[in-house]
């Protein structure tokens, strides 16, 4: 099919710039690999499920409903069930490849003058022994499950790791029923406290967290890190340790927390694979964009967490004005984006970075990966094996990769990656990948025949 | 408290698939993942190396953690492919692959490649 603008990601960026675009008269095609629109943040239990209160596990649910009404009500296309495996760039355009469905084997086709990235991000955890056991979930994952699908994991659970998205996991673990036993956040208060005047607009936030926390008894460790997972076949316990303010464990502080689930999560990071891959400049690991949220690649837009990991009030300011950017570039006039969400993200920005700097993983996890911990789940490369290659001479994440294979499988290193870097000790590099999933190579077959019939 | 509870589900009629042999019950729009978890089994794949199990880790089709094999069909994500009446969901050994009749053996049919 055919579109003027291709907005890729349903989350909170990809609706407000798809509703922004479309109100200033664009034909726009809003393409996700879910079955339902939202995004992550907004991630709607399956239809099959008959949810009467899905609010009750949602953050900011008026919002979502302006969002969802207000699409119903657009002009909008909205191809659902769409897997983005790669962008093209041709004279005039682009053409966005896709795989349909779960099964992924069938590609479709969407063609249009300019490109919106709204692909959101995925979560960061660093390893550490145990963190391969079943049980042990990333804490967004714990909440995808419980949102989309609503079930849980088990029945007694820690959450644990850095960041704000501890908090709406561990409340929403335990208001699904499930006990709490620990929520283990390794940022102590004082590193929050430094932050102070950036962070003062999420204090109400904080607090209605804080509340919920209080009301289902759930026990709060800051500056504390889960330093194993027990267990044989799944998950038993974990231990939990104090930190010294360098981000040391304090020795002798050890203690074993019996739980069958544990919820873990340093962070988020970017999806960046369909902007690399278009040849977009990125900064760090996240997309360059300028202030109408354009990238150096002309008719290529971004916005929200691929472009940097802020939130999703950021996301829809960044949207919302990523949406009226393009709009009026392709119709030669002059953005006219809300006021209000030029300001808004001027504010969050600022919030986010401090967010981000308040909630870095403590400074020596490495420290407490030990040699037989396997650090990429996929080809089971163990931490001693990528030391072995640092002693053989890799200093980055690349030469570990040759040398190990760490980075080479389904996952392509998006869970590993910042793992090999931290081992290595220098920066993760943003990585290249041709396709940003698997593609099965009968489809790249059927395309190649089609460009030589065409 | 169960988690269908806060969310004030009312399911359509659940069916039965079947995981390793044995029956288990499924809800209407549930994935492959969110069926074992209900059923309080976390763990549904062997690893290549090590033999080691796995099940869900990111939940959202990044990490590929939970391949498992559906209807003779390895490499599937749990978290992703949604179940349908009388699905057979089987643990997966490794690539899925091992033991496999010839290359072809996971394209299709009702039972079990290996």
């Amino acid at each position: 099919m055919r579109a003027e603008l291709i907005v890729i990601g349903a989350g909170p960026a990809g609706l407000a710039a798809s509703l922004a675009a479309s109100a200033r008269g664009t034909r726009v095609a809003l393409v996700d690999a879910a079955t339902e629109t939202g995004g992550q943040f907004y991630r709607q239990p399956a239809t099959g499920l008959g949810a009467g209160r899905p609010e009750a596990l949602h953050h900011r649910w008026r919002t979502w409903e302006r969002l969802r009404d207000g699409l119903a009500a657009s002009s909008v296309r909205v191809l659902t069930d769409h897997h983005v495996w790669c962008v093209e760039r041709k004279s005039g355009g682009f053409t966005v490849h896709a795989l349909l469905g779960p099964e992924q084997q069938e590609p479709a086709e969407v063609h249009a003058r300019a490109v919106l990235l709204a692909t959101g991000g995925y979560e960061h955890v660093l390893p550490f022994p145990g963190w391969t056991l079943p049980g042990v979930v990333t804490a967004g994952g714990a909440q995808a499950m419980l949102k989309g699908q609503l079930v849980v994991p088990g029945r007694r659970a820690v959450v644990a790791g850095t960041g704000p998205l501890l908090l709406p996991v561990a409340t929403g673990l335990a208001a699904a029923g499930v006990e709490v036993a620990a929520l283990v956040e390794s940022t102590g208060p004082g590193r929050l406290a430094r932050h102070g005047r950036a962070l003062a607009g999420k204090l109400p936030e904080g607090a209605g967290y804080a509340a919920r926390l209080l009301r289902h008894r759930v026990p709060v460790l800051a500056r504390h890190a889960v330093v194993r997972a027990h267990g044989d076949d799944r998950l038993t316990g974990v231990t939990v340790a104090a930190l010294d303010t360098a981000g040391r464990v304090r020795p002798g502080t050890e203690r074993r927390l019996p739980c069958d689930t544990l919820a873990v999560g340093h962070g988020m990071l970017p999806h960046t694979d369909l902007a690399s891959g278009l040849g977009c400049r990125l900064d760090g690991l996240a997309v360059a964009v300028d202030a109408e949220q354009r990238t150096d690649v002309p008719g290529v837009w971004a916005a929200g967490e691929s472009t940097g990991i802020g939130g999703a009030a950021l996301a829809l300011a960044e949207g919302h004005i990523a949406g009226c950017s393009a709009a009026a570039h392709l119709r030669g006039t002059a953005p006219t984006p809300a006021p209000a969400a030029l300001k808004a993200r001027t504010g969050l920005r600022s919030s986010a970075a401090a967010l981000d700097a308040a909630y870095a993983p403590p400074a020596h996890w490495p420290e407490q990966v030990t040699d037989d911990t396997v650090v990429c789940r996929c080809e089971e490369v163990t931490a001693g094996a990528v030391r072995d290659a640092l002693d053989l001479g890799a200093s980055d994440e690349r030469t570990v990769k040759l040398l190990t294979r760490a980075g080479m499988g389904w996952c392509q290193g998006r869970m590993c990656q910042t793992a090999v870097a931290g081992l290595a000790g220098c920066p993760p590099a943003p990585s290249r990948r041709p396709f940003a999933r698997p593609v099965p190579l009968g489809v790249l077959a059927r395309q190649h025949t089609q460009e030589e019939l065409s | 408290m169960n988690p269908l509870e806060p969310a004030g589900a009312r399911p359509g009629p659940a069916f039965t698939v079947t995981f390793d042999g044995r029956p288990v019950r499924a809800l209407p729009g549930q994935t492959v993942a969110a069926v074992l978890w209900a059923a309080g089994v976390t763990s549904w794949r062997a690893t290549r190396g090590e033999g080691r199990p796995r099940g869900v880790f990111c939940g959202i089709g990044v990490c590929f953690d939970c391949l498992v094999t559906v209807n003779g069909r390895p490499n599937q994500r749990a978290c992703l492919v949604p179940v349908r009446p009388g699905d057979v969901i089987g643990t997966q050994e490794g690539t899925g692959h091992e033991g496999a009749d010839h290359d072809g053996a996971d394209d299709g049919g009702d039972g079990h490649a290996g």
